[in-house]
């Protein structure tokens, strides 16, 4: 149980700095702005209690605002994704439910679950912290190619990085 | 309150949701400029230190380039020096003048972590109040305006680029003063826009684009940039497509104005007599 705090409280550490010291200083375009460090709530296990969930998710949302200079930004949008798990958890479930001692990792549902709950996660992430972002409907279409984009990136990064670090 | 208890046990986790997202969308939208630059006064000197390392090493492989550009600088400034011996044997041996008083005062420093790919972009400065720095000062680069300084540290701080979207600078045509103001669209880090200039001003590609020295910040002349296209929209006003001419994606030494004379403008700005 302590150990499993541990590796969770070492992975949101670890993500929120390769958020803010490596992917924010790989500056492509405008249009591609990945933010991987998203990937703390989709690894968090299944049996986390509902408080646990949102405060661990405010607190990762808070550590990359205060690094970003964006205060409330993240914060909101993390705490909006992590609302949103237990219901995506549900909507993609296998038909055998989630068993026991397993995590939601692709290495134990397979790569077509684990794209399914990340691509619906994260877009909803970007959708609501692009748009907090900028505010306004000025630029309806050009915020959502953004989303789409970053989306996109931020999905591979959280795939490749499965792939590399837990291989069966 | 037996059930009211029962209530919220039952539905903890959408009202916890809700009152964390309230609080941070709250914090969001109020937290003002001034609150922020003491959040980030804190964080700036562990990011600072992190951003120096890595400058250290990018710094050296554009040695080269950044050579060339103080060449060429300091044979910009030798040309001025040069006039400016000549007027003084005119005016100042001669005339005991008090009229000319310095306004501004320039020191450089260098730039240690940019961005240019998100909506509120930063720039972090090797300079916090220490050396000098107070918040407001102008920041250009040889080739034109950067942005305004807004948080500074002890030895760090931060500058508002104008590639931020809540940033506007009151710009003006070169060649015959109508004034607008030039703002980021979001977009692209090499284009801005120009707005409100009416639209009987007879523009064209090319048109140079500078401060016009209205606020108390940067003063008169500082290159912004070059007409690309322009639309007119509305009606009565122009939206001019502008050519930033500072490289963000480049920049490395920058310049900071301090304005000698703001307090006193500003005051007299602000003074209304009672009646």
């Amino acid at each position: 149980m302590i150990n499993l705090v541990l590796r969770n409280s070492a992975r949101l550490i670890f993500l929120v700095l390769f958020q803010v010291l490596i992917l924010d200083n790989i500056q492509i375009s405008v249009y591609i702005n990945p933010f991987m460090y998203v990937l703390f709530i989709l690894l968090i296990p299944f049996e986390t209690p509902g408080w646990l969930l949102l405060v661990s998710a405010f607190l990762l949302g808070f550590s990359v605002d205060l690094f970003e200079h964006t205060p409330g930004l993240h914060s909101s949008a993390s705490v909006f994704m992590a609302f949103l798990r237990p219901v995506v958890l549900k909507i993609t479930s296998p038909r055998e439910g989630y068993e026991p001692n397993t995590y939601p990792r692709l290495s134990y549902y397979g790569f077509r679950w684990f794209l399914n709950y990340t691509v619906i996660l994260v877009f909803a992430h970007h959708l609501f912290l692009f748009y907090l972002e900028v505010f306004s409907i000025t630029n309806f279409f050009g915020t959502l190619l953004r989303i789409i984009l970053s989306s996109v990136f931020s999905i591979v990064l959280i795939i490749l990085s499965q792939y590399l670090i837990y291989k069966k | 309150m037996k059930n009211l208890i029962r209530f919220i046990l039952r539905f903890h986790f959408v009202i916890l949701f809700i009152i964390i997202e309230f609080v941070s969308l709250s914090v969001a939208f109020q937290f003002n400029n001034y609150q922020k630059a003491k959040v980030v006064k804190i964080i700036q000197n562990i990011k600072g230190f992190h951003h120096a390392k890595i400058l250290s090493i990018t710094e050296y492989l554009k040695l080269r380039e950044t050579n060339e550009k103080l060449a060429f600088e300091n044979v910009r400034l030798n040309n001025i020096l040069q006039q400016a011996y000549r007027s003084d044997e005119i005016f100042f041996y001669k005339k005991e003048d008090t009229i000319f008083k310095q306004q501004y005062y320039l020191t450089t420093a260098k730039v240690i972590n940019n961005s240019v790919n998100k909506q509120h972009n930063f720039i972090t400065l090797n300079k916090g109040f220490e050396q000098g720095v107070k918040p407001e000062m102008a920041v250009i680069s040889p080739d034109g305006v950067v942005g305004i300084v807004f948080g500074v540290s002890k030895r760090y701080s931060t500058v508002i680029s104008l590639l931020n979207t809540n940033l506007k600078i009151s710009a003006k045509l070169k060649k015959d003063d109508y004034f607008g103001s030039l703002e980021w669209d979001g977009k692209d880090y090499r284009n801005a826009v120009l707005n409100e200039i009416p639209y009987h001003v007879n523009i064209r590609r090319g048109d140079t684009i500078i401060t016009s020295g209205y606020s108390t910040i940067f003063p008169e002349g500082v290159l912004l940039g070059y007409i690309d296209d322009f639309q007119v929209e509305g009606g009565n006003f122009y939206k001019i497509k502008v050519i930033l001419s500072t490289d963000f994606k480049n920049l490395t030494y920058i310049s900071l104005i301090s304005n000698l004379h703001k307090q006193e403008q500003f005051k007299l700005e602000n003074f209304f007599p009672d009646d």
